[in-house]
């Protein structure tokens, strides 16, 4: 019980290190602000498959050996893996996953997907349920259009608040043996619905979600905004930033110093034409692997809060006239 | 949650998103709809030049921009064509046979039976389906108002 923190955080007092990671993202992600920053770009968007599908399965296959390989580890050094993606049934994941022939649990949480891996590997491993998991989420600009919206070559316009699907995965080895960062506390999302059925504006149907996690976690830590030094949200995008900044200003709270986006960062915005910048499991996953476990290693941030976000929607719900909800998954990471 | 707070946070987000430029918008649709239309009717002159009666030379018209815009779609360049210019390159023959073309694109990977050919009206369908609806329904207008003599 030692480890519940507040009403809806954990605490942990075992250490659960983030031992590795590694990124695999698509040639428009490698055409970015941290085009360096990647482990591989991959430039042909079929990864050597004739689909997208199939596409998207190879790309997680890979992430997630690139980051045993990395530690010279071994699939059967995993106890278990945390995994999933944004297709229907997560056929990314059942495809991707099988070659590693571990134990997994296969996840959904649209783009907040990581986070709940995460969440749910630091738990396993604090709870000395495994020494090593794999975490990891992946997905790709062509399924995520497939699955939610309309047939690539199909000409149509998009308005400003729409984000682009990353195509991307991070994948990461969570460990009981000490690594450069570690897990030390999350706050698992509640689902918030705003009522905003905007397909096209996930910003503002993830904002509150975002804002609510935010704030629950630091009245269940008992920390402010400059208990951190950044406060890294999914995929809000431009919209959703201003709508958090927003809400969170009726909180009282103001995060502007230490807010950061994946979605915002990952592209340029101005020359990619990427409206209100990227989104989906694939963009925080890539993200936190490849920019922010970096700086916290180096020591140039000694405790973040990485809160992907994620829209509930299926095309299902969205022509039946359902509102959005939205969700967001805390995860206090920390230099270790 | 009280509707109130959920209707003061749907007016906020209409307020700050920000919104598409319509006159920019408008002025593109207008350019790339009326080179379409120019590149049909000069297909028409020719056909008509060479010999072809009003109706032959309007079918050569909409046949070769239903292929040009297939091939482009193809090559992956009409969607690029339509970002730019919207409905200006949709609402022409050639943005249906770019929604009929990419479907067979996109769903080939799942066979010629329930990949090309269930999904291959995914977005034309709708268009059929209601533009015979409403032809019918009109056409029945037609009748009516035609045996009471108003026409």
């Amino acid at each position: 019980m030692r480890d519940i923190q507040g009403k809806t955080s954990l605490c942990f007092h075992n250490d659960v290190f983030i031992l590795n990671s590694a990124s695999i993202v698509g040639k428009k992600e490698g055409e970015g602000p941290y085009k360096d920053s990647f482990d591989k770009i991959e430039t042909d968007p079929f990864f050597g498959t004739d689909s997208w599908e199939k596409a998207e399965s190879t790309l997680q296959e890979q992430t997630a050996f690139l980051a045993l390989e990395k530690q010279n580890l071994h699939p059967d050094d995993l106890r278990y893996i945390f995994a999933g993606d944004l297709l229907g049934q997560e056929i990314a994941t059942g495809f991707g996953m099988v070659t590693l022939g571990r134990p997994v649990f296969g996840l959904y949480s649209a783009c907040s997907t990581i986070g709940e891996a995460l969440s749910l590997g630091a738990m396993t491993i604090n709870a000395g349920y495994a020494d090593q998991v794999l975490s990891l989420a992946s997905s790709h600009f062509a399924t995520a259009e497939k699955q939610f919206r309309f047939p690539l070559e199909y000409g149509h316009q998009t308005p400003p608040s729409s984000t682009r699907t990353v195509t991307g995965c991070g994948a990461f080895v969570l460990s009981s043996q000490a690594g450069a960062a570690k897990i030390t506390g999350i706050t698992t999302g509640i689902i918030m619905d705003y009522g905003i059925k905007d397909a096209l504006n996930m910003g503002a149907v993830m904002a509150p979600a975002a804002c609510n996690t935010i704030t629950r976690n630091f009245n269940d830590f008992g920390r402010g905004p400059g208990d951190y030094d950044k406060i890294v949200t999914g995929d809000l995008g431009v919209v959703g930033r201003q709508l958090l900044f927003d809400l969170l200003a009726k909180e009282g709270i103001d995060i502007s110093a230490q807010h950061m986006d994946c979605g915002i960062e990952i592209f340029d915005g101005d020359t990619q034409s990427t409206h209100a910048g990227g989104s989906g499991c694939g963009c925080s996953a890539a993200f936190l692997s490849a920019v922010l476990l970096p700086k916290i290693a180096s020591g140039e941030y000694r405790r973040i809060l990485f809160v992907p976000t994620g829209a509930l929607l299926s095309p299902v719900s969205s022509n039946e006239g359902q509102s959005i909800p939205g969700i967001a998954h805390a995860v206090v990471i920390e230099k270790g | 949650m009280e509707n109130s707070v959920k209707k003061e946070y749907q007016d906020h987000v209409k307020s700050i998103t920000p919104k598409p430029n319509l006159p920019l918008d408008m002025l593109k649709a207008f350019l790339v709809g009326g080179v379409i239309c120019c590149i049909g009717q000069g297909i028409i002159n020719t056909a008509a030049s060479l010999g072809a009666d009003k109706q032959t030379a309007a079918s050569w018209s909409s046949f070769l921009l239903i292929l040009i815009s297939v091939i482009l779609t193809g090559f992956g360049l009409f969607a690029k064509i339509a970002d730019f210019g919207g409905a200006g390159a949709l609402v022409p023959i050639t943005g249906f046979a770019n929604g009929i073309s990419s479907c067979a694109l996109e769903f080939q990977t799942e066979g010629q039976v329930f990949g090309i050919g269930t999904r291959l009206f995914f977005i034309g369908g709708p268009v059929i389906v209601y533009g015979l609806a409403t032809s019918g329904g009109l056409g029945l207008i037609y009748y009516i108002l035609l045996r009471m003599g108003v026409i």
